[in-house]
């Protein structure tokens, strides 16, 4: 009675955003897979976009019917800097990993597997979360289930030699997600392409009362009557929080009142993420009207209402694997200035819902047109919010998971007709 | 009389792993890839997140000219109509010959950057039953509104590749139906399901349904737009909340 209560709550919730065929899409779906023992299995249970999607997909699923769990292996620093070169390599930078970190990367996988073979080798269903726990296939050989792995990074230009050394603890799997085509490798086995999404109903995404939002501005010290630019991203080179920087200063030449927010989170799996943030307040140094914001003094509630403060948000990644702040900029309204790569690209459909572009100076161009064009601001934000709601909610992520999952166990047809 | 299941559907994407870098490259690859990446790439870009009318309507015109550079062989290949072809061997043919014809008159050979490569990929179509079920074609003149943008292209375009004669459903359930509808038959039959957004083609149906058995309203909704400028195109699955769940009353 109580399960059945809070199902159609939960449902009911999402159906306010999404609308109650998305809803009823689901439930079809579902139909197929009550029951079934899924199992997601990432590296870590916070920070990230990752463990965000799964924060929400969890209980959805739970919802509808299905046995899902989320299960996070344990990993020791080597681990997390053995993964952490790998996430740099495989979007493409040039970097040898030690023989030493590589057998760590090995040995703890092969003792996670000693704690969660059980759960995995019962489960129907199993998603394995990026190259992290990806070898825990290789030691379950008692699985019964299908074993899917889904890559939230950029494959497309991988270094080799790190690629190589993490395919071959693929080849076991029934299918890759990839989040675009662009993303994939060729594998032997299905590749389905399936970008993500948010979560409209978490803190990060709520609407919020606007003396709320002047709060947290006050709070760090922003000017809520002058212009503000954000960029919430982990300090991470790719995310170019320097040329983040060097835009701004090119703006702020023509408008003296500018500010800047860089709010960046580290994960508990990036170890280079304190050196980056060093050389960013490094750059900073010495202009009261850029704020930098570290991990420690902000909530998903704090960065919701940054989000929803700022007149500009931009991310302007110099490789990006899908670019979550993105969507949650465009959901809140607001036009974001993206790099012109990966799947920004994909989100932000230039001139319409945003800008994309391939320089500082070309981020500054654009910083100086929407706020010298307000209503610009306003008609891109709101057309945004649309193409989000339709395309880039978890609802329609959760879709095609299911779609995935009734197909890989169901024969892998090319229709599957429900209902 | 046969009743009118509303059907919705999504499209799941596939990735073949195969992909083009130049001309030559997509025509070689065209020779043998699988059927169902022809038809993604022609009709599956219609449920793809858009925000305004794409400037070619297929995948391969689009990348020659996004990603090649190559104005004069986009402008072919965006002007094959695959509505026109009996099968998607036929469709493969043409586009080959295109190409062909193209890779013939020029010398340049133009490459795509490394990171804008054209991906062969397919889909895998799930359909939903709505249970919605419309007894007579007249009900249909409040139901097209409400449709989902899914619907849409479940009953308008995937029914020509069900369908052993390539017709739509509207026109199959009409002609199934009797004599009576053969006009309204082929009025929805002059709806080009090709070259429009599935927004556009909705409303194309809802007009045409709607000057069959209420002439007069379409004039009437068509001063009314006029009057009250539109909001940007968004191409989305059209999802309706529970409050949204009333078909307006000035559809008819």
């Amino acid at each position: 009675m109580t399960t059945e209560t809070r199902t159609t709550s939960l449902l009911d919730r999402y159906a306010e955003q999404a609308g109650l065929d998305a809803m009823e899409q689901l439930r079809q779906l579902a139909g197929l897979l009550t029951g079934l023992k899924v199992v997601h299995v990432n590296s870590t249970r916070r920070g990230g976009g990752v463990a965000e999607i799964l924060e929400a997909l969890v209980p959805l699923q739970q919802e509808l019917g299905m046995d899902t769990s989320w299960e996070v292996i344990e990993g020791t620093e080597d681990f997390f800097s053995c993964t952490k070169s790998f996430h740099n390599a495989l979007q493409g930078k040039r970097l040898d990993i030690s023989r030493g970190l590589l057998c760590e990367y090995e040995e703890v996988n092969a003792a996670n597997a000693e704690r969660l073979r059980p759960v995995l080798e019962a489960a129907d269903i199993v998603f394995i979360h990026d190259p992290q726990p990806a070898p825990l296939l290789t030691h379950c050989p008692d699985r019964r289930g299908k074993w899917i792995w889904r890559c939230h990074i950029d494959l497309s230009h991988p270094y080799r030699p790190v690629w190589k050394f993490v395919r071959r603890f693929l080849l076991g799997y029934d299918a890759s997600v990839f989040s675009l085509d662009a993303f994939a490798q060729p594998m032997p086995h299905s590749v389905y392409l399936i970008p993500p999404s948010i979560d409209p109903l978490s803190e990060k995404n709520q609407p919020l009362e606007p003396e709320v939002v002047q709060r947290v501005l006050e709070e760090f010290g922003v000017d809520p009557e002058r212009p503000l630019l954000l960029q919430v991203s982990r300090f991470d080179r790719f995310k170019d929080p320097l040329g983040v920087i060097q835009a701004y200063r090119l703006a702020k030449d023509f408008i003296p009142s500018l500010q800047l927010i860089l709010a960046g989170g580290t994960a508990a799996d990036d170890p280079e993420g304190e050196t980056v943030l060093n050389d960013v307040r490094e750059a900073a140094e010495g202009d009261p009207d850029i704020h930098v914001l570290s991990s420690g003094h902000y909530s998903d509630r704090t960065i919701n209402a940054l989000q929803t403060g700022a007149d500009i948000v931009l991310q302007k990644s110099l490789r990006e694997g899908f670019g979550l702040t993105v969507t949650e900029a465009m959901w809140k309204g607001k036009p974001v200035i993206g790099g012109n790569t990966g799947g920004i690209r994909l989100q932000l459909v230039n001139h319409r819902t945003g800008f994309l572009v391939d320089t500082p100076e070309g981020a500054a161009m654009r910083i100086r047109y929407l706020l010298t064009e307000p209503d610009r601001i306003a008609q891109i934000g709101q057309t945004a919010k649309e193409l989000v709601r339709h395309n880039f909610l978890i609802t329609r992520h959760l879709r095609e998971y299911l779609t995935l999952m009734v197909a890989l166990t169901h024969g892998n047809e090319d229709r599957i007709e429900l209902g | 009389m046969i009743d009118f299941a509303i059907k919705d559907c999504a499209l799941g994407m596939i990735a073949t792993g195969r992909r083009a870098q130049t001309l030559r490259e997509l025509r070689d690859n065209l020779r043998d890839i699988h059927p169902g990446c022809i038809y993604h790439h022609f009709w599956g870009t219609l449920l793809r997140p858009q925000v305004v009318d794409r400037e070619y309507n297929n995948d391969f015109a689009m990348w020659c000219y996004s990603s090649l550079h190559d104005a004069a062989a986009a402008e072919r290949l965006a002007v094959i109509d695959p509505a026109d072809f009996s099968d998607l061997e036929e469709l493969r043919q043409e586009l080959i010959e295109v190409i062909d014809e193209r890779l013939d008159e020029t010398e340049l050979m133009l490459f795509a950057r490394a990171d804008r490569q054209f991906h062969f990929a397919r889909s895998v179509i799930v359909v939903f039953d709505t249970h919605k079920r419309l007894s007579e074609p007249r009900e249909l003149v409040e139901a097209l509104p409400q449709m989902s943008v899914g619907s849409i292209f479940y009953h308008f375009i995937d029914a020509r590749r069900r369908d052993p004669m390539s017709v739509d459903d509207f026109q199959a359930w009409l002609v199934g139906l009797g004599p009576e509808y053969s006009e309204l038959c082929d009025a929805v039959a002059q709806i080009d399901p090709y070259f429009e957004s599935l927004f556009a083609l909705r409303e194309r149906l809802t007009e045409v349904f709607t000057q069959h058995f209420v002439p007069g309203a379409v004039a009437s909704r068509r001063s009314q737009e006029c009057a009250e400028p539109a909001a940007e195109n968004v191409q989305v699955s059209e999802p309706r909340t529970a409050s949204e769940d009333v078909i307006p009353e000035d559809v008819i």
